[in-house]
């Protein structure tokens, strides 16, 4: 287990001093992969560096199963980064040493005797698949062999506690599912704490068990993924969504976005809300998926004329968050401006910059699709 | 008095005669010997040279801000006291030092007079090449020798000099180079070896012959050392070595 508390680092004196991080809180329990995501400059790789104690916190610690690290003195220091592992970014292996040098790397500096550097060594890398590329150097490696040739350096001392520093960064989807799928066996077999700091929020989803938000030194929202994305009002949920394209509404139809709020969502969802709300449902795009074994997902539905509010209930009642969705942020406000000018051409006389598009805007009391539908004719006009 | 004169006189005029060139039957007898000299002069500066200048150079790469023992105003200090040595051509540092070489040797002449000032010129340069070629070394290595409990010298050995060993004997080729052409220089108080030969037969007895001799022995043996340093070089990069067998351009299969 290890735990980060008030942990506070800042760069330079006075007037110049950088808060980098500032009194960050969390904890990996033993068998949990942790992520800490955040643009570049949120101060991830210093999170890193202090985790792995190479940078000292300017306050706070750093605590591997109780113990504080990170007041010790420089020799003691070297003896404690021995018990976390860290998986370097893929440039991390020495050009001129094997994939077996280089996982006897620490194993060399710690002095173990050459015959039992060798049995661990050979362990180690059929523990990561790579037995039979023992003698390769990293120049004759993929990305991915590479990255478990890194694993396996990280894990010679036994650690129990595993940092992966943007690990699956530059990695191929195949290689990171790979790399992915490693870390979660050796979380479950070697009962590893992992603390998985990256910048992709798809490896993300596959690989943590809980997450944390890292923006400008700040945490600015944490939790289990499970519950983040279950959370509609959750922004880290909303980012950890894969963003894909989805088909558009028919004309009539309102868009609305549907996404899981717990795991009793039935199955046949779809059919419960069309037939409970006595309307057509159409699914223009949808992700459901399990995470860390529980039921996630959402989609966007197109529902014909129906009560805002019986949908809302009625999905409430399976299970479901549902709001609409306007169409896009700018048809939106194109969308709210034409009926704004509307309702002021339906009170009164045309005003001097009435168009040809506005009456037909004015009659329409139709739901907010079909207005927007209107936009781009409008967008041409204006 | 004046007899010895005149005997001297003859002897001179008889030791100057239109043709006073080296018959080249006996050029190999005075050249080969000579150039025995300036490679056990090479040989003894290189030694002295790496042996002070790997340490030197590391040192000095990690006294620098961002280093492993950063400490800017001995990092200032030593750069600047390298910089002296690097800026004097050889040819006035070594006139320059002749109290102190004659201090540490007991001579300005000869050998072991020329090898003081080419182990100072030699020192200061190898010393920016360690320092440059350790600077071309990822700094992520440092960090994951860090990472792994490394101390402070396994890190240098392991994750600086070890990594930058092909730049590292890159420079130390060219440094050779650059000391045989000291060693030239220093012919020129009499160090012995090919300087010695070129300067003494070649330039003031204007024996072209012999000239010519020592340009071809210097050309063949800066080529020879070239060569030895490339292959050296290619030995020490795992990424080289496989293109070694010329035509057979294998990629690794990734698998």
């Amino acid at each position: 287990m290890i735990s980060i508390e008030q942990l506070t680092k800042v760069y330079g004196h006075g007037d110049k001093a950088t808060v980098v991080l500032d009194r960050l809180d969390f904890r990996v329990d033993a068998g949990e992969i942790f992520a800490v995501v955040g643009p570049s400059g949120a101060g991830k790789s210093t999170l890193a560096q202090c985790v792995n104690l190479l940078e000292r916190p300017t306050s706070g610690s750093v605590l591997v199963n109780g113990e504080n690290l990170s007041q010790l003195g420089e020799r003691q220091l070297r003896a404690a980064r021995r018990r976390i592992g860290t998986i370097f970014q893929s440039d991390g292996l020495y050009s001129r040493r094997t994939a077996a040098q280089n996982v006897a790397l620490p194993l060399e500096y710690l002095g173990v005797t050459t015959a039992e550097a060798k049995r661990r060594v050979a362990e180690l890398l059929d523990r990561v698949g790579l037995s039979d590329r023992a003698g390769h150097y990293p120049h004759q490696l993929s990305g991915g062999q590479r990255q478990r040739v890194g694993i396996a350096r990280a894990l010679a001392l036994r650690p129990q506690v595993l940092l992966s520093d943007e690990a699956t960064s530059g990695l191929d989807p195949e290689s990171t599912a790979s790399i992915v799928s490693l870390l979660k066996e050796l979380r479950d077999d070697l009962d590893l704490s992992i603390l998985f700091i990256t910048h992709e929020m798809d490896t993300v989803l596959q690989v943590a068990d809980a997450v944390a938000r890292l923006d400008h030194g700040h945490i600015v929202e944490s939790g289990r993924i499970v519950d983040l994305l279950r959370d509609p009002a959750s922004a880290l949920g909303r980012a950890l969504r894969p963003a894909r394209p989805h088909a558009t509404p028919q004309l009539g139809e309102t868009h609305w976005f549907v996404s899981y709020t717990s795991g009793a969502v039935p199955a046949d969802w779809v059919l419960r809300l069309a037939s409970e709300l006595d309307a057509p449902v159409s699914v223009l795009g949808a992700s459901i998926e399990t995470v860390a074994g529980q039921t996630v997902g959402h989609a966007s539905i197109g529902v014909r004329a129906v009560d805002p509010a019986l949908l809302i209930e009625t999905a409430r009642r399976l299970g479901l968050d549902a709001r609409p969705v306007p169409e896009d942020p700018e048809a939106a406000a194109l969308a709210d401006r034409s009926a704004e000018e509307s309702s002021r051409t339906s009170d009164g006389g045309r005003s001097t910059s009435a168009d040809a598009s506005a009456p037909a805007a004015a009659g329409d009391t139709a739901p907010a699709a079909s207005i927007s539908s209107t936009a781009p004719a409008l967008e041409r006009v204006v | 008095m004046s007899a010895a004169l005149s005997v001297l006189a003859t002897g001179i005029r008889t030791a100057l005669p239109t043709n006073n060139n080296v018959p080249i039957a006996e050029i190999p007898a005075l050249v080969f010997p000579a150039l025995i000299d300036t490679l056990i002069m090479v040989g003894i500066v290189m030694v002295i040279v790496v042996l002070v200048g790997v340490p030197l150079g590391a040192l000095v790469h990690n006294l620098a801000r961002g280093g492993l023992f950063e400490n800017p105003a001995l990092h200032q200090s030593i750069s600047w006291i390298v910089s002296i040595g690097r800026s004097l051509p050889f040819l006035i540092l070594m006139a320059s030092i002749v109290p102190f070489t004659r201090f540490i040797t007991g001579t300005n002449i000869g050998i072991a007079a020329a090898v003081v000032p080419m182990v100072i010129a030699g020192i200061a340069f190898f010393t920016r090449i360690v320092e440059n070629s350790l600077r071309g070394v990822s700094p992520t290595l440092v960090r994951v020798a860090r990472a792994s409990g490394a101390s402070p010298l396994q890190i240098v050995r392991t994750a600086q000099l070890s990594e930058a060993l092909p730049a590292i004997i890159g420079g130390l080729t060219i440094n050779t180079i650059a000391m045989i052409e000291y060693s030239a220089i220093a012919g020129t108080i009499g160090a012995g070896g090919i300087g010695y030969v070129a300067v003494t037969y070649g330039y003031q007895r204007f024996d072209n012959t012999v000239m010519l001799a020592t340009i071809i022995i210097l050309v063949a043996t800066v080529a020879t050392v070239q060569l030895l340093g490339d292959r050296l070089v290619r030995l020490a990069t795992p990424h080289a070595r496989e293109r070694q067998p010329r035509r057979a351009k294998s990629m690794p299969v990734p698998g």
